[in-house]
């Protein structure tokens, strides 16, 4: 065919993450006009719409650092993490863990973590959907006590407990005009729950011991141990409150009765 | 395992079966009153649907203006990053209580 291109997809693919690259060989433009500028122009744009997303993605740690470090930050994880898959919506779940180890930014310790909890947040509203159970079949456990440490819950797809070393919650909840940024010590642990309840992603700030017990839960730990595991970080955990809690945001979306050992036992 | 452990560890569960149900009750009643339910409606979600104009319509760079961006931003990382969180950090230095400023100038 006349005019027909050759260029490799991996000689194409390598030359736009690069721009120490020659544009590759082979290119012609429809006008005449130079190759080379034109595939700088495409490139561009390729980058620079990658790191607009991570912008659009991580916006509290954009405002953290600026918008000239975040954007040269990004455009660096660009280049080391092109999009493996066609969803955008995605692009940057390894973003937190490079921003953990991306030397430039080491004297803002937390950025990875408000970094990490953004992206949860991400995940938390593309969640899939699903009905909370109700509070009367909730309530209905009531009547069989001996069954409730053996209790097993699912939680709504969309929820996650992150703990991190930092005040992520405060952080973050400071760029959403809640609370007093200058208030804020980075340098305090925090513990956040997410969850998406209809179209509305939540974070909610957790004690030590009720992080424990929501994430054991998620991770499928029986009522008991996630009790148990909770009250040994800190012998005062309320549970009334945790499953209060728990309850208010409607998470629970199923009993769980798979368990043999424990329909023995009753 | 010998019958006084056995009758121990029925009793721990017992009693922690019980515990348990009372905090239960409480929970039910905490989720059940209409003014806990109502404070937790203030967050915002951000927009993520932005997400998914996914080709360069529009925005900074996305157009044919150049690629001088380029090179402005390739070093840009050396730069210390700056901004609301990097004050609030100095707070140890004499510098620490002008963030409350900035922040508010920023979002307003």
């Amino acid at each position: 065919m006349n005019g027909a291109m050759h260029v490799g997809q991996g000689d194409f693919a390598a030359a736009l993450l690069d721009a120490g690259r020659e544009c590759p060989r082979g290119l012609r433009t429809w006008n005449g006009s130079d190759p080379n500028a034109r595939f700088a122009v495409y490139r561009n744009n390729v980058l620079v719409s990658l790191v607009d997303a991570l912008a659009d993605t991580f916006p509290v740690c954009c405002e953290l650092v600026g918008e000239t470090f975040f954007r040269a930050m990004a455009r660096v994880f660009v280049t080391d993490h092109p999009p493996r898959a066609r969803v955008l919506a995605f692009y940057g779940r390894e973003f937190p863990a490079f921003v953990s180890t991306f030397a430039p930014a080491a004297s803002v310790p937390y950025l990875a973590d408000v970094a990490r909890l953004e992206m949860t947040r991400l995940e938390a509203c593309h969640a899939a959907d699903a009905l909370p159970l109700p509070l009367s079949e909730i309530a209905a456990v009531l009547a069989t006590p001996a069954q409730l440490p053996g209790l097993r819950v699912r939680l709504h797809p969309s929820v996650a407990v992150l703990r991190s070393k930092y005040a992520v919650h405060s952080l973050w909840a400071a760029h959403q005009g809640e609370g007093d940024l200058s208030a804020v010590d980075p340098m305090l642990a925090e513990a956040v729950l997410v969850l998406r309840a209809g179209f509305d992603v939540r974070c909610v700030l957790l004690d030590p011991a009720s992080a424990v017990f929501i994430d054991d839960l998620v991770h499928g730990a029986e009522l008991g141990a996630a009790h148990h595991a909770a009250s040994l970080l800190d012998p005062a955990f309320d549970l009334a409150a945790a499953l209060g809690l728990v309850l208010q945001h409607e998470i629970i979306t199923a009993r769980l009765t798979g368990d043999h050992d424990h329909e023995h036992t009753c | 395992m010998s019958q006084s452990t056995r009758t121990q560890s029925a009793a721990t569960r017992y009693a922690s079966a019980a515990a348990m149900a009372l905090a239960l009750s409480a929970a039910i009643g905490i989720a059940a009153t209409p003014a806990a339910a109502q404070s937790m409606d203030k967050e915002k979600c951000f927009g993520v649907a932005l997400k998914g104009k996914n080709d360069c319509a529009a925005g900074p760079g996305t157009t044919c203006a150049g690629t001088s961006k380029i090179d402005h931003q390739g070093n840009a990382w050396s730069l210390v990053p700056k901004g609301t969180c990097e004050k609030t950090m100095s707070k140890t230095s004499p510098s620490g209580y002008g963030q409350l400023e900035a922040f508010k100038e920023k979002k307003v």
